[in-house]
């Protein structure tokens, strides 16, 4: 197998019991790689645990076994190696905008001289199409325009990688598509490897190369990593006539309402086996739009995984 | 016609004050002079020889006198009203400004760690609730001054609400917003300065509001206590001279300065304050 960009390997997170309560275990040995420049969404329903992992591969928290490996590097603790976007609060609300990117850039490279922090911020301003609004605090700021100051400063401390956590949930739709382009139009000028969460699949098939599937928890687990073979450059409103476009969906709308409660199941646990003569297991890629393109199949490879 | 609503309260302030000034006057006249009440009887008012109430006339014109020369100092017993705030004052600065010191980096402590919090907590409930004025005697035996015992009285009894207030700001500053400082590796001094006081500023400068308000309501009772100078002094000293008249005026700048001193607190809140 290919060496990944970022390699997590066996992960388990379980919170410790509450008073009364068991402790939870919201996945368990769970294996996925990134490769570098790849745009990775992974969606699934909300609680299964997508922003746990995300918070360790942040190293904002840690897991309870396992590693994540970074350019072959393990990941211990936040880095500026690693940008994060959350849903709400990535800004400081008593400086502008302009200062929170300044405050990052200024960390990033400590050395730089005022005027250049300073040229180096307004670029990425200006890339979200901010310019003007350099001085303006976030709470003078629309929530978009908030996410974008937010998506400036992930670019702007030019990170390995980039994480976001429903960047986009809680705009409006037109909003939303808007800064989808942008986005997508940033990431494909800087080839930053992205790893995003999102519960919208039109988002997720519009912007990645690749998603993760994952099933409900507690023990949920990430069951496939579905290609998506529609060729850059997309544009929202062409993409739906790509003919490859509603197989994916209808694929990842089934896996949602059907196949993430189906196969989440407690029992599933993979200890059974001990650590050291397991197999470490990869999702399995799928591509919902094989049948479409030529006669070979669909590579559901489940129950190996389930073994 | 008055649109604003800032002017209309002007006007009805101002004719609530006439109002409640007018009753007053005309309510309490001195008794032997309500036939007779010469202009020069009325402006000699203060010579009378029963003590009474002073009249709202009697205290404008002191005050007029008093302000027109706030700071003389004739002696131990016939100090300006100016320099005797400004005794008040000073010792107020002192132990409030003696107790952020320790207060903020305390509470800072308490706030972030708790098991600093859990430490800390049962001293600070118990100490808080004494009345700041029980520490006087304890003050002057081990302090051996009334000064220092006056600016210790104000210590103590500011750095309760500041010291409360800084660590549950601290406490309560926004678990994203560390995160920001974490995902960007700010050292823990550089999370403090540059993410947590600026989260938790408008917190802890709420709590040093209420601690001047009190610092001030103490001075008074503190410098009654001691005698020597101040306004607390300057009260009691009158009153023991009947002189209701710089009595009531004396309470009167109590209350001016006592505001003063919040509204600068309040700005100083207001600068510190963000939206989110
Ligand atoms: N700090 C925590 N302590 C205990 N349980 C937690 C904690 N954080 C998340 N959980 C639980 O872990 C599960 C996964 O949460 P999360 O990763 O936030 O889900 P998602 O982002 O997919 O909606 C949920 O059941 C949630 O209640
Ligand atoms: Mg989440």
């Amino acid at each position: 197998m290919e060496k990944y960009f970022l390699d997590a390997q066996d992960l388990t997170k379980t919170f410790p019991a509450p008073k009364g309560g068991d402790p939870l275990t919201v996945f368990e040995n769970q294996s996925f790689g990134i490769n570098k420049g790849e745009f990775i969404c992974i969606i699934g329903h909300s609680g299964c645990g997508k922003s746990t992992i995300l918070n360790v591969l942040a190293g904002l928290d840690e897991a309870t076994s396992g590693v994540v490996l970074m350019d072959g590097r393990e990941v211990a603790g936040p880095s500026l190696d690693r940008g994060v976007v959350f849903q709400h609060y990535s800004l400081l609300p008593w400086i502008s905008s302009l200062r929170n990117i300044t405050f990052a850039v200024r960390a990033r490279w400590p050395s730089w001289r005022k005027e250049q922090v300073l040229h180096h911020s307004m670029k990425y301003l200006d890339m979200v199409g901010l310019a003007g609004a350099e001085s303006r605090k976030p709470s003078q700021l629309s929530g978009g325009m908030r996410q974008r100051v937010s998506i400036a400063r992930a670019f702007a401390i030019e990170p390995k990688l980039l994480l976001m956590d429903e960047p986009f949930g809680a705009l409006d739709a037109l909003t939303r598509g808007i800064i989808q382009e942008e986005l997508m139009k940033i990431w494909e000028q800087t080839n930053q490897t992205v790893f995003m969460i999102t519960h919208d699949v039109d988002e997720a098939i519009l912007l990645a190369d690749r998603i993760l599937l994952m099933t409900n928890g507690p023990y949920a687990h990430i069951a496939e990593s579905v290609i998506i073979d529609i060729p850059r450059h997309r544009e929202r409103t062409e993409i739906i006539h790509h003919p490859n476009y509603y197989p994916i969906r209808n694929h990842l709308v089934e896996f949602l309402v059907k196949r993430s409660k189906e196969l989440a199941n407690p029992e599933m646990r993979t200890q059974v086996e001990p650590r050291e003569t397991r197999k470490r297991v990869y999702p399995p890629n799928v591509n919902p739009a094989a049948d479409v393109n030529s006669s070979s199949n669909k590579i559901i490879d489940l129950e190996k995984h389930k073994a | 016609m008055l649109r604003s609503l800032t002017a209309r309260a002007a006007v009805l302030s101002m004719v609530l004050l006439v109002f409640f000034l007018g009753v007053w006057e005309l309510a309490n006249q001195p008794p032997e002079a309500k036939e007779a009440l010469t202009e020069y009887e009325r402006l000699m008012g203060g010579s009378e020889p029963q003590a009474r109430v002073p009249n709202p006339s009697e205290i404008g014109k002191l005050a007029v006198a008093e302000l027109s020369d706030p700071f003389y100092d004739k002696g131990p017993n016939d100090k300006g009203i100016g320099l005797q705030l400004l005794y008040s004052i000073k010792r107020v600065m002192f132990g409030y400004f003696l107790a952020a010191l320790i207060a903020i980096p305390v509470g800072f402590l308490v706030g972030m760690s708790p098991l600093m919090h859990k430490a800390l907590d049962p001293f600070i409930q118990v100490l808080k609730p004494i009345s700041p004025l029980a520490w006087m005697p304890l003050a002057l035996f081990i302090l051996k001054d009334s000064e220092v015992s006056s600016v210790f009285v104000i210590f103590i009894c500011s750095i309760w609400p500041m010291l409360i207030n800084t660590a549950f700001g601290v406490g309560a500053v926004k678990k994203d917003w560390i995160n920001i400082a974490r995902t960007h590796e700010l050292g823990k001094l550089r999370t403090a300065v540059t993410v947590i006081l600026p989260a938790a500023a408008p917190t802890i400068l709420t709590g040093m509001r209420i601690s001047i308000g009190i610092a001030w309501l103490v001075i008074v009772a503190a410098e009654m206590l001691v005698g020597g100078t101040g306004i607390g002094y300057y009260v009691w000293n009158e009153w023991n001279n009947l002189d209701l008249t710089a009595v009531v005026f004396s309470i009167l700048m109590i209350g001016i300065v006592g505001m003063l001193l919040d509204m600068m607190l309040a700005r100083a809140t207001r600068l510190v304050q963000y939206e989110e």
